[in-house]
C-alpha cells in the first residue's frame, strides 16, 4: 500500500470516502482552529497574526486555481499587490471607508483576473505560467511607474478608519477581528465553490480536460471564472493587507511574491483545503523569526522548501490526509 | 429500422506537417445502426473519431450531422448537439468517484454548472439515475470508489456509463473492449447491443468476432484510406482486406 502510492504521488489522498467520519473529525478540527483563531490576539502579536490571515487567505485563492483547477499562475502578486494599491488609494486619497476601500480593490483584481486569465486561459502548462508571469511584471511596471502608486516608496500612512463609520479599526483587537472575518468569508466561498456545481465540473477539467470537454464543457470557460474568482480572493487578501500594514508596496507586486504564495501552498498541501493555510503560517512565522538574525532569508527558506517538497510530495496537510487515509483502509 | 445518413464525412482528410494520416475519407454512418471501423494499427481510426468530434480540425473535407455541417463547430457543442465520443485511452476522472464521474456528465442540463455559490447537495436528485447507469456496467459495488482504483477493464465500462449519461444520440466508441478480460468483453459487448436499441454506433474495434456479431456495416481503413466497405460476410471475403488486415490468409473468425 504504502510502495504502491509511493510510486504514485499523484495519487489522490482520498481513497474510499467515509462522510460520517470524515465530517465529525473536520468539524472538530475547524472548531479548534477558530477556538485558536479567536484567542490567538491574546497570546501572539495581532499584526503577526492578521499578516498570517491575509498570506493564508492569499494562499487559498492561489491554491483553488491550482489545486482545483489545474491551472499554475506565477503572476498572483498582480492581483494581490494591485488591489493593494487601490485599497490604500481609495482609503487614503479619496477617504472612503475601509470595506467599501477593500470591496474596490477586490473588485479591482477581479476585472484584471478577467483580462490575465482572458488572454492565458487557452495555452497549457508552462505557457500558460510565462503568460500569467509576463502580465503581472507588466503590472509591476506600472506600478513602479504610475504617480499614484508612489514609485518606491509605495502608498504610507493608509488609514484603517472606522467599519461601517463605526468601529475604529485604529484598535488593534477590533482590526484583528475584522481581519479574521474577512479571512472567514474568503474561505468559506473557497469551500463552497469547491464543494459546488461548478467545483465538481472544475475537478473534471482539472482531471482529463478533453474528457470533460467531450461531454459538452466549453471547458476554458469555467477555467476563466476560477482564475477570476481566485484573483479577486487574491485581491481581497492584498486589500486587507494594506489596511493591516496600513501600506502598500512594491513587494507585493514583485515575482518574487508570486512564488511566495507557490511555495506557501505547495508546503501545506496544494489541493487540499488546509494546507495553504498550514503553508502560510509556516513561511511566515520563519520569514519573521528569520528577519531577526543574521540568517540570508530567502536561502533558508528555498533549503526548507526543497527538503519539504522531496519529503513530502503532497505538501503536509497532504501527507496527514494520505496517512489518514491509509489508516481508515487497513 | 430508418436507413437515413445520420452522420457524414465528405472527402475528409487529416494532415500532420505533411504526413497524411486521414486521405480523402467518404463515410455514411446510417441511422440507428451499429457500424464498426476496423484497421491496423496508425491505419488512423482514432484520427477519424477526433475529426468526426472536433478535437482536431480537418485539413480538408466536410463533416455533417443530421445534415447539418459541423465542420467548423466547437468540440463540447458538438457533444450537446448530442454527438459523443470515448476515447482509446480510458477516459475517466481519476480522482473522483464512481458516482460522480457519472454525475459529472449528469449535471449540465441542471443549467447550475456555473453555480459556484450553490451547495453540492443541489446534485443529489442525479444519484439514483447516476446509480442506474452505474449498475448497467456492473459497477455498483465500486460506486463509491475513486476511478483510480478500478481495473483498466472496469474503468472502460464506466466511461460507457459516462457516455450513457449524456443519452447520445450517436455514440463514437473507441476500441471500448480494449484491456478487458474474457468475461467483462462478452457483458460489455451485449451492453453495447442492448443502448444500441435506441441510438447510433460507431466503433472502432480489433475484436473481430465482437465486430463481426454486432455490426450491420463495418468500413475498413488502410493508410487513412477507406479500403472496403459492407457488411461482416462481404467485407471479410475481399482479398484486399485478407491480406492489409491479417497479413496472411483471411480476417478473423465469426
Ligand atoms: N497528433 C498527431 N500528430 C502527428 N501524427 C499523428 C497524430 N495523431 C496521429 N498521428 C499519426 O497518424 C496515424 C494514425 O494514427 P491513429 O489515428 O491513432 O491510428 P489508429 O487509431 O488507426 O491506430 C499514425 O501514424 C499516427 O502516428
Ligand atoms: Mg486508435
Amino acid at each position: 500500500m504504502a510502495a504502491k502510492s509511493h510510486a504514485n504521488p499523484s495519487q489522490a489522498t482520498i481513497a474510499v470516502r467515509q462522510p460520517g467520519q470524515d465530517n465529525a473529525s473536520r468539524l472538530i478540527l475547524v472548531g479548534l482552529g477558530l477556538a485558536a483563531a479567536v484567542a490567538a490576539p491574546f497570546v501572539l502579536y495581532p499584526v503577526f497574526v492578521m499578516k498570517v490571515l491575509c498570506f493564508a487567505l492569499f494562499a487559498c485563492a492561489f491554491n483553488l486555481l491550482i489545486g482545483f483547477a489545474g491551472l499554475l499562475s506565477f503572476g498572483h502578486a498582480a492581483f494581490f499587490g494591485g488591489a493593494a494599491y487601490i485599497t490604500a488609494h481609495a482609503a487614503k486619497v479619496w477617504g472612503l471607508s475601509p470595506e467599501i476601500s477593500i470591496l474596490l480593490g477586490t473588485a479591482f483584481a477581479g476585472l484584471l483576473g478577467l483580462a490575465v486569465g482572458a488572454l492565458a486561459i487557452r495555452r497549457q502548462g508552462i505557457y500558460f505560467a510565462m503568460i500569467t508571469l509576463a502580465l503581472s511584471q507588466m503590472v509591476f511596471f506600472m506600478a513602479l511607474q504610475l504617480k499614484f502608486t508612489g514609485g518606491e516608496d509605495g502608498i504610507q500612512g493608509v488609514p484603517r478608519g472606522h467599519l461601517f463609520g463605526a468601529i475604529d479599526l485604529n484598535d488593534p483587537l477590533a482590526m484583528y477581528y475584522f481581519v479574521l472575518a474577512v479571512f472567514l468569508i474568503g474561505f468559506a466561498l473557497i469551500w463552497r465553490t469547491v464543494h459546488s456545481p461548478f467545483g465538481q465540473v472544475l475537478k473534471a477539467i482539472r482531471e482529463n480536460e478533453p474528457r470533460a470537454i467531450s461531454l459538452g464543457y466549453r471547458t476554458e470557460r469555467y477555467k476563466l471564472l476560477a482564475f477570476v474568482l481566485s484573483a479577486s480572493l487574491a485581491g481581497l487578501a492584498g486589500g486587507t493587507k494594506s489596511l493591516v500594514f496600513q501600506l502598500a508596496s512594491l513587494t507585493d507586486v514583485t515575482w518574487q511574491m508570486s512564488g511566495e504564495v507557490v511555495l506557501m501552498t505547495l508546503l501545506g498541501g496544494m489541493g487540499t483545503l488546509f494546507g495553504p493555510v498550514v503553508g502560510a503560517g509556516i513561511v511566515v512565522t520563519l520569514e519573521s523569526y528569520l528577519a531577526g538574525t543574521n540568517l540570508p532569508v530567502p536561502v533558508v527558506i528555498g533549503a526548507i522548501f526543497v527538503v519539504c517538497v522531496l519529503v513530502f510530495r503532497r505538501g503536509i496537510v497532504g501527507e496527514l490526509q494520505a496517512l489518514m487515509a491509509r489508516r481508515r483502509k487497513a | 429500422m430508418s436507413q437515413d445518413v445520420i452522420l457524414e464525412a465528405r472527402g475528409l482528410s487529416k494532415e500532420f506537417k505533411g504526413f497524411i494520416a486521414v486521405k480523402e475519407v467518404n463515410l455514411q454512418v446510417r441511422r440507428g445502426t451499429i457500424h464498426a471501423l476496423i484497421g491496423p494499427n496508425g491505419a488512423g481510426k482514432s484520427t477519424v473519431f477526433n475529426l468526426l468530434t472536433k478535437f482536431l480540425t480537418p485539413t480538408r473535407g466536410q463533416i455533417l450531422y443530421k445534415g447539418r455541417d459541423i465542420t467548423a463547430m466547437r468540440p463540447a457543442d458538438v457533444a450537446l448537439l448530442g454527438l459523443v465520443r470515448s476515447f482509446q485511452i480510458s477516459a475517466v476522472f481519476p480522482h473522483l468517484s464512481v458516482l460522480e464521474n457519472v454525475r459529472v456528465a449528469l449535471q449540465r442540463p441542471l443549467g447550475t454548472s456555473f453555480h459556484f455559490w450553490k451547495s453540492e447537495s443541489s446534485l443529489a436528485n442525479l444519484r439514483d439515475r447516476a446509480m442506474e447507469l452505474i449498475e448497467a456496467v456492473n459497477l455498483t459495488p465500486w460506486a463509491h470508489h475513486t476511478a483510480a482504483e478500478l481495473p483498466y477493464g472496469r474503468k472502460r465500462a464506466l466511461e460507457i456509463a459516462t457516455t450513457l449519461a449524456l443519452d447520445p444520440e450517436v455514440m463514437l466508441l473507441d476500441e471500448p473492449l480494449a484491456g478487458m478480460g474474457h468475461e467483462d468483453i462478452e457483458r460489455t459487448a451485449a451492453l453495447i447491443k442492448r443502448v444500441s436499441a435506441d441510438r447510433t454506433i460507431l466503433m472502432v474495434e480489433h475484436n473481430l468476432s465482437v465486430v463481426a456479431h454486432l455490426s450491420d456495416t463495418i468500413t475498413v481503413l488502410r493508410r487513412g484510406e477507406i479500403l472496403a466497405e459492407g457488411p461482416y460476410d462481404v467485407v471479410s471475403r475481399n482479398p484486399q482486406v485478407m491480406e492489409a488486415y491479417m497479413g496472411t490468409g483471411e480476417v478473423g473468425h465469426a
